[in-house]
């Protein structure tokens, strides 16, 4: 048997938004805008089908490859954290492609066709990628994920074409390549020690030898630096707030959750028993995170900066669930991954909505400063409502996604006697509602005078589709656990 | 017992060639360290009897990288404009994480068990249904075949994502910039002998991958190489990005991977299986577009971003 049923789903997954790559590339003009849409649409029917097999299965779908079987092999899976994230990541890509088709209507060979060709062959291309480093079992595959994503990000942040822009990606690009050696040097080490990089057969096997920890930690160096973890986060600010809207909202809403699926899967399959003091090493780094960004995000001027940098804390939040899944506490445990589940889905709506919506605003306010935001209520009231609904998700306010995902973490870190990380939490959450709290107000104020709004072409159809994607991160919270349940399917039990 | 005669040298000029390259003071200075890098290394792959490793380093790290390295310097005034070097207190720091690095690395090494454990052997058992006599080649188009396809891809991204750094004025336009024809220069006269033995030497590598070593990466490098060539000697010039066959060059490669790869759900076991009997005849098919696609793909991540109008 190649695989369970429904494993030719996953196959799909990845050939489908490939195929309408090349295609796309191929044909130029309308017919790629045409193509890349349509291939986003049938990519979110895909991740639901995949979803729903995996809840009707209870356990996750496998593709074995060419029919060889690991080690020779490679085989594909969807557990219920690949499932989760391929959905998210399918959602946010129809809503930014929507958001698009505005912003770049026509690719064409003519002047104006340059972004809107480069864009409709990212689209997929980006979602190609995506379902590359959540479905493939092998270190090596998931490289080549890597190396996709560092393409498209790299493309995607150019979109605009300003040479400022050109000199923030060459640093993200540093630190990509950076950590693309690194994770290939670990990868090097550990076939050398074991023959093997798929992940099912290293799970269990693997040895705590100095090979593996070395492997282990060029890995998650690697992985931290494409991450943007604290105090590897430098390059994440400029790349992400000079990237136009749309390439902003898929940077920092989905291609850094590339690299933490690697991480997971790395620390919680790969690596031998529970590494407690080096999880607690990676959490301190998150909370880290937490309160730099924040802090610094309170003091941006720029209305996109402070994004960004609510960007660098927020992953950090993702890092908290890494020593408590490691406690001995099932129940704790649970808690802790699909806390760190529903924050990776919730930043990733909410963060792309608020992107998304900010770059309406700064369009019709003509201005990106905070303190010049007022009257952008009048102007774009539907984008400043989304900001909020998004900042409430991100402030963990009930019942959105953001509050079950740090309420979650907040319990586990209390279970399990790790306090410390509650106080991180708190914390965090008044932060983000002061900088939050920041950009509403500056939106409510009285426009200065002299300033008029301009007129954005089709506002309203871009307004309804960020209210629609932070509306989504709010409902995120109202789901029924049982749902919600999607993402413990193939959960990793970590022995004490 | 002489083998340590050739590996303290080579050994040894390694470390050279990498110091060298760092200490350079000129741009030129460190990309002739980076070329003599690339081809010691080269030699030590054959030492370590890695034919197939060695090609690759000798074709992808010491010639193409070379080449794209040579002509950015080049673009950039030689080094006229170096930006200043980093602090002091920077550099230091760099050299102990690097130093600290490659002690671990060392460490590990050693650690590493005595036997180490491959899959060559299970590799050489099941290489009869493909047909093919290089075991490389097998793993490359059989048994880890996702990875190569999705490696072909990336070459597909990597041009689109160049040519979208364009300027917006010279969108539509030919890759790089125009040069200016000697047309008895020696340049000129290296371009006209040089590419009919050269194109014979890129088509057998990428030929002969299938039974020995070699293969499309490299041989579709050392094509591309014979295009930029006579390009740089301004006899020939590239397509607009606007020609369709252009593109549909570029993207071949992976395009029919893709299609064999779907293919085999209806006759095959499933995705990226080949039908028996077929699978040396598929292999080719795919290799050949590929050959074609990397040779493309290379000239036009070399040539750079649109700029030139396109001949009348």
């Amino acid at each position: 048997m190649i695989g369970t049923p429904g494993g030719s789903l996953l196959v799909l997954a990845i050939a489908l938004p490939l195929g309408a790559t090349l295609i796309a590339f191929v044909l130029g003009g309308q017919a790629a805008a045409r193509i890349a849409r349509a291939s986003l649409w049938l990519w979110l029917a895909l991740a639901v089908a995949i979803a729903a097999m995996l809840i009707a299965r209870g356990e996750p779908l496998t593709y074995l490859l060419g029919g060889f079987t690991p080690p020779l092999g490679i085989a594909l899976a969807a557990d219920g954290l690949a499932s989760a994230m391929l959905l998210a990541s399918a959602i946010v890509l129809v809503a930014t492609g929507l958001f698009g088709s505005v912003a770049y209507p026509a690719p064409s060979w003519e002047k104006g066709g340059r972004a809107a060709f480069a864009y409709w062959c990212l689209l997929p291309a980006l979602a190609a990628s995506l379902a590359v480093a959540f479905l493939a079992r092998d270190l090596f595959s998931l490289f080549v994920a890597l190396e996709m994503l560092t393409f498209t990000a790299l493309a995607l942040a150019c979109l605009d074409g300003r040479p400022s822009q050109f000199k923030a990606e060459l640093r993200y690009l540093l630190f990509a390549l950076l950590g693309s050696v690194l994770y290939l040097l670990g990868c090097a080490l550990l076939y050398g020690a074991y023959g093997t990089l798929d992940i099912g057969l290293l799970a269990g096997n693997t040895r705590a030898d100095a090979p593996t920890r070395l492997a282990g930690a060029l890995m998650t160096v690697g992985l931290l630096a494409k991450m943007a973890v604290f105090p590897l986060h430098l390059w994440l600010p400029p790349a992400h707030a000079g990237a136009p809207p749309a390439g902003s909202a898929l940077l920092s809403g989905l291609v850094v959750k590339g690299a933490f699926v690697l991480l997971v899967r790395l620390w919680f399959w790969v690596l031998p028993g529970p590494p407690v003091a080096g999880a607690e090493l990676l959490a301190a780094l998150g909370a880290a995170a937490i309160l730099v960004g924040s802090i610094v995000a309170l003091r941006q001027e720029k209305l996109k900066a402070l994004i960004a940098y609510s960007t660098v804390a927020q992953i950090g939040y993702l890092f908290l669930m890494f020593p408590l899944l490691m406690a001995g506490d099932p129940d704790a445990a649970t808690r802790a991954w699909m806390g760190g589940m529903v924050q990776a889905v919730s930043h990733a709506l909410a963060k792309a909505a608020m992107f998304l919506a900010a770059g309406l605003i700064v369009q019709s306010m003509g201005e990106d400063r905070v303190a010049g935001l007022g009257g952008a209520a009048r102007a774009a009231p539907l984008a400043v409502l989304a900001i909020g609904i998004g900042g409430l998700s991100l402030m963990g306010v009930p019942p959105s996604g953001g509050f079950t995902a740090k309420w979650m973490l907040l319990r586990a870190s209390v279970d399990t006697g790790q306090w410390w990380w509650s106080l991180v939490i708190l914390a965090g959450g008044l932060l983000t509602g002061g900088y939050v709290y920041r950009l509403i107000a500056a939106a409510l104020a009285p426009a200065a005078p002299g300033v008029a709004p301009r007129p954005v072409p089709r506002v309203q159809e871009g307004a309804v589709l960020v209210l629609v994607l932070a509306l989504l991160s709010m409902l995120l919270g109202l789901l029924p656990l049982s749902m919600l349940g999607l993402a413990q399917i193939g959960q990793p039990v970590i022995a004490p | 017992m002489t083998g340590w005669m050739l590996d303290l040298p080579l050994a040894l000029g390694l470390f050279g060639a990498g110091a060298a390259t760092l200490a350079a003071r000129s741009l030129f200075g460190a990309v002739l360290g980076f070329i003599s890098t690339g081809l010691i290394a080269t030699l030590v792959w054959v030492r370590l009897e890695a034919p197939d490793v060695a090609l690759t380093e000798a074709v992808i790290g010491a010639a193409a990288t070379s080449v794209i390295i040579l002509y950015v310097a080049s673009r950039i005034g030689g080094g006229a404009a170096a930006p200043a070097p980093p602090h002091i207190a920077l550099r230091i720091l760099a050299a102990i994480l690097s130093a600290l690095l490659a002690v671990l690395l060392a460490l590990a090494l050693l650690a590493l068990p005595e036997q180490a454990p491959s899959l060559a052997g299970p590799v050489l058992e099941r290489i009869a249904p493909t047909g093919l006599g290089n075991p490389v080649t097998a793993v490359l188009m059989a048994h880890r075949a996702i990875d190569t396809l999705l490696e072909s891809a990336v070459l597909v991204f990597a041009v689109f994502a160049i040519w979208s750094m364009a300027p917006d004025r010279r969108w539509g336009r030919a890759p790089g910039p125009a040069f200016v024809a000697e047309p008895h220069g020696p340049l000129a006269f290296l371009a006209r002998v040089l590419p009919p033995i050269g194109i014979v030497i890129g088509i057998y590598i990428a030929w002969v991958g299938a039974d020995a070593p070699g293969g499309k990466f490299q041989g579709g490098a050392v094509l591309a190489a014979m295009w930029v060539l006579p390009w740089i000697a301004g006899l020939i010039a590239p397509p607009s990005i606007s020609d369709m066959r252009l593109r549909l060059a570029i993207a071949a490669g992976p395009l029919v991977f893709l299609m064999v790869g779907l293919a085999g759900f209806v006759w095959a076991e499933g995705f990226l299986a080949y039908p028996p009997g077929f699978a040396k005849l598929l292999i080719l098919l795919i290799e050949t577009a590929m050959t074609l696609s990397v040779a493309v793909a290379m000239a036009c991540m070399i040539a750079g971003p649109p700029e030139r109008r396109p001949q009348p």
